[in-house]
């Protein structure tokens, strides 16, 4: 199992880099989908999340990564869960100290990052096999591809439903809100939206492949 | 303490605040597992008992913390039950049903790590609930969820049979239908005051 730092150091930008697009964790591998859905009703909130969460994921995947020898292959699973509950923890306290309207926005759904597949799914598929500085990159980029996506809804979401990004309004009076995408059912739309759009990209990229096969 | 009749509880849980589709809790099972309607009731029933114990469990946990005053040791102690209620489930699907264990499949151990159940936890304890309207409160939740999930099934499986663009297939069509059933489920707002 522990086929530790097999990695070569060229690879070390691309651990960053694929998080981000290639294996967007979000649009590509579908994971973390529950605050993905919740917390982008505004762009604000989406893009406190995406670093909340970003935190916790470098920060658990180099914890991970450091004690990776010395966890018994039984408990791993129930070792991970808590070193990121206590990273949770942590940002959960941080973040009600720096800003409590923040605090209640997110609500539950700060201390349910521990329940984030993302994160877990790194910390076994990746940190708990690999050295502590790609595994930080690692997070790092995934986190980064998180907040990306999260942004990406939280955007959407927040200019048709209110008019506004960010908070400052962008489209005239007379435009008439679309409530329902600030409502729930308007986060399952606009996600799936947007896997429409990604699926349509990888299937032109796939065709395109295809054709310039068959041309060589 | 929090005086909410318990029927409301009930009403509230599952229909009007559904976990699934109005919360967004529990999403990844919800994608993952409803397939088939007979999978998708055995699951609800296996996260409602999950749902069940550990509601009791994070209901005596709280008033220990409270006793010795470490609130901060709350989700480390919640997720902990959490994960020894699921080991426990798993082990009596392997025993009981090898064949559902084996439908289930890799989405079993990932109760652990389905939001709705935490979720469940933390809502009780931050609304003040009493035990009985935690075990009201889990119930409801539980057959929210697998109302939800029997329902998405349902649909999928009539959907097996329907022609749709490449494009469309795949997650993104069960999110789109799952943005619809959520949009129906906001009609119940309001019942039950």
């Amino acid at each position: 199992m522990t086929t530790a730092g097999s990695q070569s150091d060229p690879r070390t930008t691309d651990e960053f880099i694929k998080g981000l697009w290639r294996d967007n964790p979000v649009f590509v591998q579908v994971l973390g989908m529950c605050p993905v859905l919740a917390v982008t009703n505004t762009a604000r909130n989406a893009l406190a999340m995406g670093l909340a969460t970003m935190f916790v994921l470098v920060m658990s995947n180099i914890v991970v990564s450091s004690i990776r020898n010395f966890i018994p292959k039984q408990v791993r699973i129930a070792t991970f869960i808590l070193v990121i509950a206590t990273f949770v923890t942590i940002v959960d306290y941080v973040i009600q100290a720096i800003s409590l309207d923040l605090h209640k926005a997110l609500g539950a759904f700060i201390s349910l990052i521990v329940v984030n597949c993302v994160i877990l799914g790194r910390a076994e598929a990746f940190a708990s096999k690999n050295k502590i500085v790609p595994s930080a990159l690692d997070g790092l980029g995934m986190g980064l591809g998180f907040t990306f996506a999260l942004l990406c809804l939280g955007v959407v979401r927040e200019l048709l439903g209110s008019g506004a990004i960010f908070g400052v309004h962008v489209f005239p009076d007379r435009y008439q809100d679309w409530v329902i995408m600030i409502l729930p059912s308007g986060g399952f739309f606009t996600l799936g939206a947007w896997l429409l759009v990604f699926n349509a990209i990888k299937k032109r990229k796939a065709n395109a492949a295809g054709t310039a096969k068959e041309a060589a | 303490m929090n005086q909410d009749p318990l029927w409301t509880i009930f009403i509230g849980a599952c229909l009007i605040n559904n976990f699934v589709l109005a919360y967004f809790l529990g999403i990844c099972p919800f994608l993952g597992v409803s397939g088939k309607i007979a999978t998708a009731s055995r699951m609800g029933a296996a996260v409602t008992f999950v749902m069940l114990v550990s509601s009791v469990c994070a209901f005596g946990i709280q008033i220990l913390l409270t006793q010795i005053g470490a609130p901060y040791l709350k989700l480390i102690s919640f997720i902990a039950v959490i994960a020894s209620t699921v080991q426990l489930v798993e082990m009596f699907v392997k025993k009981m049903s090898p064949a559902l264990f084996r439908a289930l499949g890799i989405f079993l151990p990932l109760i652990t790590t389905n939001c709705a159940i935490l979720g469940l936890a933390l809502f009780q304890t931050n609304k003040g609930y009493g035990i009985a309207q935690c075990l009201v409160y889990a119930l409801g939740a539980g057959a929210g969820f697998t109302l939800a999930l029997v329902l998405m099934a349902g649909l999928r499986e009539r959907l097996e049979l329907v022609r749709v663009p490449d494009v469309v297939q795949g997650t993104a069509l069960t999110l789109m239908v799952a943005g619809i059933l959520s949009v129906i489920f906001m009609g119940f707002a309001g019942l039950g005051g």
